[in-house]
């Protein structure tokens, strides 16, 4: 029964989602507002969607539902939608719900092509810290997910700019300044986010095996991505890295995400390995 | 109403040159001139817009050719002869004048299309001449449509989005690099005429503050007064370009005023802040180099152009969409225009009545059984009786001749027309 349940939960919010993204393209090319004003509510409607699948997925595993592949991509694609609505950048960054959308319909496709089977919980990762340390650090790559939309949309307007050559993108992207300022939000939010992951799994790594820190591959990554970040923060508030670069780094950083989110378990594996 | 006609008589910034239109402004206010024009012959509603593009009277009445003399005395007044006269003004009548009066409303037949001022001068005209009762029926109802057909224009459009021009792109792109302006400061190097021009256009969109730096400090002391900005000497150029946001340059400089070597040491100070360079002089000031920077954005006179090209082809198609609005609302208007003459409306009158009487009469012979031929006959000669008797106190009402000085054949259509329910459109 509850399989089924989560089953046609995940079903809806494909398809939901589907409909919102289709909706933002048509806004990008339209440029009608309804359209948009529809977009967000679908979007809204995928929200709830997911975090009832989430919730059901969680009676279903009997565990938080953040360790197999298919979990995990979900959950990302969760962070991203919600980091997304509760901000006040939409408004003011035109058409960045369309990238956004775009980039979480990858993630629920990425998620949907993964094993959805339940595994039993490894014993090491029965704690109340699961949740937490992996919860927190993937609402930080929530933020980073949109710094990487907000870079992209500022690589294309900043070269709509430079080269003179009004194109398509032009009238349809918001101004410099305002995916500037998008970049330096995200950022911020999600290295504190970061942050706090990577010291509730150094608090769980002493309490569950009586170390802090032992270079698991996933361990040493995060650390990577942290510095990527930390960089990029440090340089944006001493001598003044914006515009272009900073637009390139958030790329470079969210690379880095994605690395450290599932390049670690393919390439090299270790505790965090999802469901292996 | 007989030959009676809309004419619409005009000159506006296309057909006459500013020293004629000059002459012609109405300064004194719309009273007195419309007391004038109440004096000639001939006409029954009369409104009239002057701006200062465009001086227009709509008249309803016969047209001939004392008429018309009479309105190009009033609007040339005696000093000019009548062959030099004619050559301004436009002439149209009927469907030609409604269409035109539509296109003026819709801001399609201004200097700067799609500019909004225009509407509230018309509103204003017609204000003072409704004030003054020398619009009736027609006129009144022309008027609004033409209101409403600007708005539909404004509403269903993007035609008041993109005015045409070289300062409007500046803004454009200054907006495109910057979002907000209000927090940002405007650099103008040398004094000319259009770098005063975009500056003023930069400041109206909420730039905060003008510096400006010419070669002669007391030019830049006036122009800088203009904007409440602060003046600078050519010398202290490139420790201004550390603290402004937009530099507008137009010296008469023969070479490059700020090279690319210039700036890029600034940006480390600068905090990589944009700067966004336009260059309206020609020859060029500014080192096209100056585009390599990261962070730096360096228009010429001809990128700027390619803006303004840009929003005219979106203005045009646009302006395609705002024609077809126009034309619909003034076939509307024409085809009620047409219904109020007189023998449409008796026909329709006529055809009306006839048509209730056949429905009813049929419904009751439906339900009579048995009866005879002969009656059915009396029966349809009553119910004709009754019909046209009824009908003939409205029809004289219609018809009767105009009494006293002023014809009003119009509003006594319009009103029979409402009160006997005769669709207009």
């Amino acid at each position: 029964m509850i399989v089924e349940i989560s089953s046609i939960l995940f079903m809806a919010v494909l398809a939901v989602t589907f409909v919102s993204c289709a909706a933002y393209v048509v806004f990008f090319i339209s440029q009608n507002v309804k359209v948009r004003e529809i977009a967000r509510i679908i979007l809204v409607v995928s929200g709830v969607l997911q975090t009832l699948y989430i919730l059901v997925r969680y009676f279903q595993a009997g565990y938080s539902p953040i360790t197999t592949h298919h979990e995990t991509a979900f959950f990302f694609a969760w962070a991203t939608t919600w980091a997304y609505l509760s901000f006040r950048w939409r408004y003011t960054v035109k058409n960045f719900g369309t990238f956004v959308s775009l980039l979480i319909f990858v993630l629920l496709i990425i998620s949907a092509f993964s094993s959805k089977e339940v595994l039993p919980l490894k014993p090491i990762l029965q704690s109340g810290w699961l949740p937490i340390h992996a919860g927190v650090s993937i609402l930080a790559y929530g933020f980073f997910s949109l710094a990487f939309c907000g870079g992209l949309m500022y690589l294309l307007q900043e070269r709509e700019l430079k080269s003179k050559k009004f194109g398509y993108f032009f009238s349809r992207l918001p101004s410099l300044d305002a995916l500037d300022q998008l970049n330096s939000h995200c950022l911020t939010t999600g290295f504190i986010f970061l942050t706090l992951g990577i010291v509730t799994g150094i608090v769980w790594a002493k309490v569950a095996v009586g170390h802090y820190w032992r270079w698991d591959p996933k361990e040493t990554w995060s650390v990577i991505t942290w510095f990527v970040y930390l960089i990029q923060l440090h340089q944006r508030f001493t001598v003044g890295w914006r515009g272009k670069r900073a637009a390139v780094m958030a790329i470079v950083g969210f690379v880095a995400v994605l690395f450290t989110f599932w390049g670690v378990n393919f390439f090299i594996g270790g505790e965090h390995s999802y469901g292996k | 109403m007989g030959s009676e006609k809309l004419i619409l008589l005009g000159v506006n910034h296309k057909t006459t040159p500013v020293e004629v239109r000059e002459t012609m402004a109405l300064s004194s206010g719309y009273e007195e001139p419309l007391l004038q024009l109440g004096k000639i012959a001939g006409i029954k509603e009369y409104y009239l817009l002057s701006t200062c593009n465009r001086v227009e009277l709509l008249v309803v009445g016969t047209p001939n050719a004392e008429l018309v003399d009479s309105i190009i005395e009033f609007l040339f007044g005696t000093g000019r002869s009548k062959e030099e006269c004619r050559q301004y003004f436009y002439l149209y009548e009927d469907q030609d004048a409604v269409d035109h009066l539509f296109r003026v409303a819709a801001s399609l037949d201004s200097m700067i299309v799609g500019e909004a001022q225009i509407l509230g001068q018309l509103k204003e005209a017609y204000r003072h001449a409704a004030a003054l009762g020398t619009t009736g029926p027609l006129l009144n109802r022309l008027l609004h449509k033409a209101f409403s057909a600007a708005k539909r224009v404004r509403s269903e459009t993007e035609i008041g989005s993109s005015a045409v021009s070289i300062s409007y792109a500046a803004v454009q792109l200054a907006k495109k690099i910057f979002g907000q302006l209000n927090d940002k400061t405007v650099l103008l190097v040398g004094a000319g005429e259009m770098a005063e021009l975009a500056a003023e256009h930069l400041v109206g969109q909420g730039v905060q503050s003008v510096v400006v730096v010419n070669r002669t400090l007391s030019r830049a002391v006036d122009l800088a007064q203009r904007f409440n900005g602060s003046a600078a000497s050519l010398e202290e150029l490139s420790c201004q370009l550390e603290n402004v946001d937009i530099i507008i340059s137009s010296t008469g400089a023969p070479g490059i005023v700020i090279h690319k070597e210039d700036v890029k040491p600034l940006m480390r100070s600068r905090k990589n802040k944009p700067l966004f360079f336009i260059d309206i002089a020609v020859p060029r000031d500014l080192d096209p180099a100056l585009n390599e920077i990261e962070n730096v954005f360096l228009y010429d006179i001809d990128d700027l152009s390619t803006v303004v090209e840009m929003n005219k082809t979106a203005r045009d198609k646009e302006a395609v969409k705002a024609g077809r609005i126009v034309e619909e609302d003034t076939i509307k208007f024409m085809r009620w225009y047409e219904s109020l003459a007189l023998t449409p409306t008796i026909a329709a009158i006529r055809r009306k009545t006839d048509e209730i009487c056949r429905q009813e009469l049929d419904k009751t012979l439906g339900k009579l059984e048995g009866i005879s031929e002969k009656d059915r006959q009396a029966l349809e000669k009553m119910i004709g009786a009754i019909s046209s008797k009824m009908l003939h106190d409205p029809l004289s009402y219609i018809k009767q001749q105009a009494c006293g000085h002023r014809d009003d054949t119009d509003r006594r259509l319009d009103t029979i027309r409402n009160v006997f329910g005769l669709k207009d459109e």
